[in-house]
């Protein structure tokens, strides 16, 4: 009796083994890519900002003087102001447009699908494509907004020439380009809530403010959750349409957002060492403001 | 009551037909400009018909940079990288979906950790790995970092948990080897969740910018987005927006017509993982 314990764990001993294994090696092509390309590069990251170095000449140890050079010089606080001014006035245009555009689309109106195309066509073509488009739009001598800006009364605008209008007019366009992937969330989001919570509350008398208000938002605070991170998060990786519609960081530096100082950094004045420590920064500061965002709103949102 | 309800009905598509025309007016400008004449992008007021379509304006804008490169290049690195996705992704998803082992779900929460990492935060060690040795200005470094992806293995681990287990069993009970499962039922059965999976990867690859801009030197290597993007710096100081925007439909043309061709796929792609990421 005994001998035949001792081997049944020993074989599923062993069994557990085999499959741990297996397992692991069903995993080994993509997690080395993922250990390679993400999780060294990280560490690297880190590692690199307490150097100088030009990639050519040897490298020299720093310390922290990237960090206080970054801290210390004008360029990063632009950086900073134009990515905040970025985020705080692309994602509420983003976000209130498309919650408006699926709400509307929600209401069993014929055409959905034709509506919904339309809106996410943007969405999936090339950036820089578009943004060749919007500069031609945007044109201040022969440009269709300031011809339609002229048919309204209304003065030309220097748009993407003018220090003051750069920033806005890459977010316009920015906002037209992604509007389509939020609208198709919060309509799925809006799908999903119980049709009778409707009901039931139009029986009850309440008007349809009341209804967003008591239904709607609470139902669809997880989409919207989602939709703030991620929108935060991408909006301070922009780079693309800055590089093609303002080159050299925009009038004045009026459109030089952080990523595209890292590579300005990196790649014009070849300071690798500070350009890790500001991707550092960005890394932090990203994650922080996914950890704090996710502090704030866990007891607003609600979940099913 | 009808009479109500047929005005908010009107009212709501009178609003969704003019923020619909707000979002196909730029695609109509960029059409009707490629077809202009080169004065005719100048006249005032602006006409939404050339007088006649200036089709020959395609053939320039080939002649002038070669795209027809730029499309290999882009082809070559979008099917490789979404080959290598669905591979790499499909074998981590069985394992993370179907197989017991010890430390597997804290290896899956490291998998998601990685979606949180912005590229550009990886983007300058990478860039210099590449450049030691010696794959800037290479094939290799547009496709070898991204031939694995956490979403795709996110999306696919999803799909295979919807599949019953007893599937599995029955056919390893009739003789049927791990291997031959996963080939022949497993991905016949999840093709939904890899045509997603390849449309996000071929579609991450053919509009990547930041990552190929900084680590392809030569015109010949260069994929359609920075190829585009220095035909825009070589014309756009000038005037000739009509070869621009041609250069601009023809880099969009190919991701337009797959996505009315399998636009189910895209928004339904994302509409689930959205909710459930």
């Amino acid at each position: 009796m005994q001998s035949i314990e001792t081997v049944t764990t020993q074989g599923r001993r062993r069994a557990a083994l085999r499959r741990t294994i297996i397992g692991y090696s069903f995993l080994t092509p993509a997690s080395t890519v993922m250990i390679l390309f993400i999780f060294v590069p990280v560490f690297m990251a880190f590692y690199l900002s307490m150097f100088e170095w030009d990639l050519i000449s040897p490298m020299r140890f720093v310390g922290w003087q990237n960090y206080a050079r970054i801290f210390g010089s004008s360029d990063f606080y632009i950086a900073v102001r134009n990515t905040l001014y970025f985020v705080l006035v692309q994602l509420p245009l983003d976000f209130g447009i498309s919650l408006g555009v699926a709400m509307l689309l929600n209401q069993k109106i014929r055409g959905l699908s034709f509506y919904r195309t339309v809106f996410f066509t943007p969405v999936i073509t090339s950036t820089v494509a578009v943004s060749a488009v919007w500069m031609w739009l945007y044109d201040p001598f022969d440009g269709l907004f300031n011809y339609l800006l002229e048919l309204v009364n209304l003065s030309p605008i220097g748009w993407l020439n003018d220090p003051k209008w750069a920033m806005f007019s890459v977010i316009l366009m920015t906002v037209w380009k992604g509007l389509g992937y939020n609208v198709v969330i919060f309509l799925a989001g809006l799908q999903n809530i119980d049709s009778s919570l409707y009901e039931a509350a139009s029986i009850d008398g309440a008007n349809s403010w009341q209804q967003f208000r008591r239904i709607t938002l609470p139902q669809l605070s997880p989409t919207m959750y989602f939709v703030l991170i991620m929108g935060v998060i991408n909006s301070f990786k922009v780079f693309t349409q800055i590089d093609v519609m303002t080159p050299g960081g925009g009038p004045l530096k009026s459109t030089m957002v952080i990523v595209y100082l890292i590579y300005m950094r990196a790649f014009n004045s070849f300071r690798f060492g500070e350009a890790s420590a500001l991707s550092v920064l960005l890394f932090l500061f990203v994650l922080s403001l996914t950890l704090l965002q996710r502090f704030f709103l866990e007891k607003r949102v609600h979940y099913n | 009551m009808r009479k109500s309800l047929l005005i908010k009905k009107l009212s709501i598509h009178f609003v969704l037909l003019v923020m619909g025309a707000a979002m196909v007016l730029p695609f109509a400008w960029m059409v009707s400009t490629s077809l202009k004449g080169y004065h005719e992008i100048f006249r005032y007021p602006p006409q939404w018909f050339p007088d006649t379509a200036q089709w020959k304006n395609y053939l320039e804008v080939w002649k002038l940079a070669p795209f027809g490169r730029f499309y290999v290049n882009s082809l070559i690195a979008g099917i490789s990288t979404t080959a290598g996705q669905v591979i790499t992704g499909v074998f981590a998803a069985y394992a993370f979906a179907r197989m017991e082992f010890w430390g597997r779900d804290k290896v899956f929460m490291l998998f998601l950790a990685t979606m949180m990492v912005p590229t550009q935060v990886t983007l300058i060690p990478t860039y210099i790995v590449m450049s030691k040795i010696g794959w800037i200005d290479s094939f290799e470094a547009l496709i070898i970092p991204f031939i694995s992806s956490a979403f795709s293995v996110f999306l696919l681990r999803q799909f295979f948990l919807t599949i019953p287990k007893e599937l599995e069993d029955a056919a390893i009970v009739d003789g049927c080897s791990k291997m031959r499962f996963i080939f022949r039922i497993l991905m016949a059965l999840a093709k939904p969740a890899i045509a997603s999976v390849s449309l996000f990867a071929f579609l991450g690859s053919w509009n990547s910018y930041l990552w190929p801009l900084i680590v392809i030197n030569s015109n010949q290597m260069r994929t359609l987005p920075i190829g585009l993007r220095y035909f825009v710096s070589q014309q756009g100081g000038g005037s000739e927006w009509h070869y621009l925007m041609a250069a601009s439909l023809i880099v969009m043309l190919p991701v337009l017509i797959v996505f009315f061709l399998a636009q189910k796929q895209f928004i339904e792609g994302i509409a689930k993982s959205g909710i459930k990421g």
